[in-house]
């Protein structure tokens, strides 16, 4: 169980969270939702523990993770899988030897043992015969699928995305949300997601949080969405004129 | 006016958190241990041949200019054995390949880690539970400081070899009174000072390099300026840190 209660947080002289209270339903996946600027990135980072709050409290499991020390937080942090916006995958390192880095730091598991547990979870994400290949020489997907393959890598049992889907063709979007919707249903994660597309919102969202100018605007399910009154969600959601056909349709009782 | 004053405190104060970060206990041993052999050869070895080059060139370079320089005949031509020898061991082989290091694998190190800084990748390993600066860091600083004294004693060695070509080749030295001059009134203290300070200049190299690259931010122009303050800013300290050992260990 992951919470956030009256959170805080600004940068020299500019607030950019302010009193955000979240409570994140357990394996399920939660959506951060809202225009660039809005403080989404900065509230996940602060939820990883990679910026540090200026007042409330960041709760795993009933434990206050900004109160503790460096050391006690990796150990929670060894149940976090986390998938950067770029992938975040080692340059240096091959596909293979991405996907093992945690099994190497944190495993006392046998080679062979590691090889096929990567090869589980490349499989799992759809990477086939890559295993040899330098993050430069695959493409923006694959990167993103790979860098899904080390986040589940350990079994964690959080599972953060920062715009997963950014930067991806609508069919690699596509793939990637319905991955992100089996990782969690088959391994029970309790995944939080941080993103401002709106197909991925329809798709996949169980649970959404909106922000508008640092604070939470609104929160509720993907379904509660399409007929909300609140204006500022409404012109977020409803931006394109895709989105508002399909809302005129909708209100004019055609079947969406 | 007080502003460089505070930001100046303040890099000390983030430099010496950072290394106390840096030495702490490593995760496991074995993959420091394979992350520090990576290093050996990517920082050390593979810098042996600038390091052989220079020497061999600087070596010939300094012969020569001895000779021209104590032409009197009140001066025997061995000193200019002496006299290469000693500009090797003192200062040649640990200062001026330090500096000369600062700018190979200085800006090296610190583009590698800012580049690792912007695209996430050390915010993936703080995630991963895994202590980012100890892992990315530690095996470099390991890695320069048992590496270069191994590097200044292949330059001393190649350095004096290159004297001795030299003085071959123009003639302004004998290979006898060479090979003697290099072995006159030689004080053994001197390859301690010089082991001493090499072991010294890498760590610095190595720390101060990585603290500008690991605390980079923004995209590659700032990747560029934090490669750029690495290597300015380690060959300053090289050279203050060059006069205080000096003063300490030879006076």
């Amino acid at each position: 169980m992951i919470q956030v209660e009256n959170i805080y947080k600004a940068f020299e002289h500019t607030e950019v969270l302010k009193d955000i209270s979240v409570f994140f339903e357990e394996k399920k996946t939660n959506l951060i939702i809202g225009q660039s600027g809005s403080g989404k990135t900065v509230l996940l980072k602060c939820i990883i523990g990679l910026l540090n709050i200026d007042h409330g409290r960041i709760l795993y499991d009933d434990i206050v993770f900004n109160k503790l020390s460096f050391k006690k937080k990796k150990e929670i942090r060894k149940n976090i899988g986390m998938v950067f916006q770029g992938g975040a995958l080692f340059d240096s390192e091959t596909v293979e030897q991405n996907v093992k880095f945690p099994l190497d730091m944190f495993t006392d598991m046998t080679d062979q043992e590691k090889h096929q547990r990567v090869n589980e979870c490349l499989e799992r994400v759809n990477i086939l015969n890559a295993n040899h290949l330098y993050p430069a020489e695959i493409s923006g997907g694959m990167q993103k699928r790979v860098a899904i393959a080390r986040a589940i890598v350990l079994n964690p049992k959080y599972l953060f995305f920062d715009e997963p889907i950014s930067g991806l063709d609508p069919n690699s979007a596509i793939r990637i949300d319905r991955l992100i919707r089996e990782l969690t249903r088959d391994f029970e994660t309790t995944t939080i997601i941080n993103t401002h597309d709106m197909n991925s919102v329809m798709e996949i969202g169980d649970k959404v949080i909106f922000l508008y100018d640092g604070q939470k605007w609104w929160e509720g399910s993907r379904h509660d969405i399409l007929d909300t009154e609140n204006q500022e969600l409404n012109d977020f959601v409803f931006a394109t004129n895709l989105a508002k056909t399909v809302r005129d349709l909708r209100k004019s009782g055609h079947s969406t | 006016m007080i502003k460089p004053f505070r930001d100046f405190f303040t890099h000390i104060g983030r430099y010496l958190m950072l290394m106390s970060r840096v030495f702490a206990p490593p995760e496991k041993k074995r993959m420091y241990y394979r992350q520090t052999l990576k290093e050996i050869e990517f920082l050390g070895i593979n810098s042996m041949g600038i390091v052989a080059i220079i020497s061999i060139f600087i070596g010939a370079v300094i012969t020569i200019q001895t000779s021209y320089n104590t032409e009197s005949p009140l001066y025997p031509s061995y000193l200019i054995g002496l006299a290469v020898r000693d500009i090797l061991l003192l200062e040649f082989s640990s200062t001026i390949v330090a500096l000369i290091l600062a700018g190979k694998i200085g800006s090296n190190i610190a583009s590698e880690l800012g580049s690792m800084r912007i695209t996430e990748q050390i915010d993936a390993l703080e995630i991963m539970g895994v202590n980012s600066a100890s892992y990315l860091i530690m095996p470099k600083i390991v890695a320069a400081v048992f590496f270069l004294p191994f590097l200044t004693i292949m330059s001393i060695f190649i350095g004096l070899t290159g004297g001795w070509l030299g003085g071959i080749a123009t003639g302004v030295v004998s290979s006898s009174d060479y090979l003697y001059g290099i072995q006159y009134a030689f004080i053994p203290f001197y390859v301690t000072y010089t082991l001493i300070k090499a072991a010294i200049f890498g760590f610095i190299i190595t720390s101060i390099s990585a603290y500008r690259g690991y605390y980079s931010y923004g995209g590659a122009l700032q990747v560029g300026k934090s490669s750029t303050r690495a290597v300015v800013e380690s060959s300053i300290i090289i050279l203050i840190t060059n006069y205080i050992l000096t003063q300490l260990l030879l006076t």
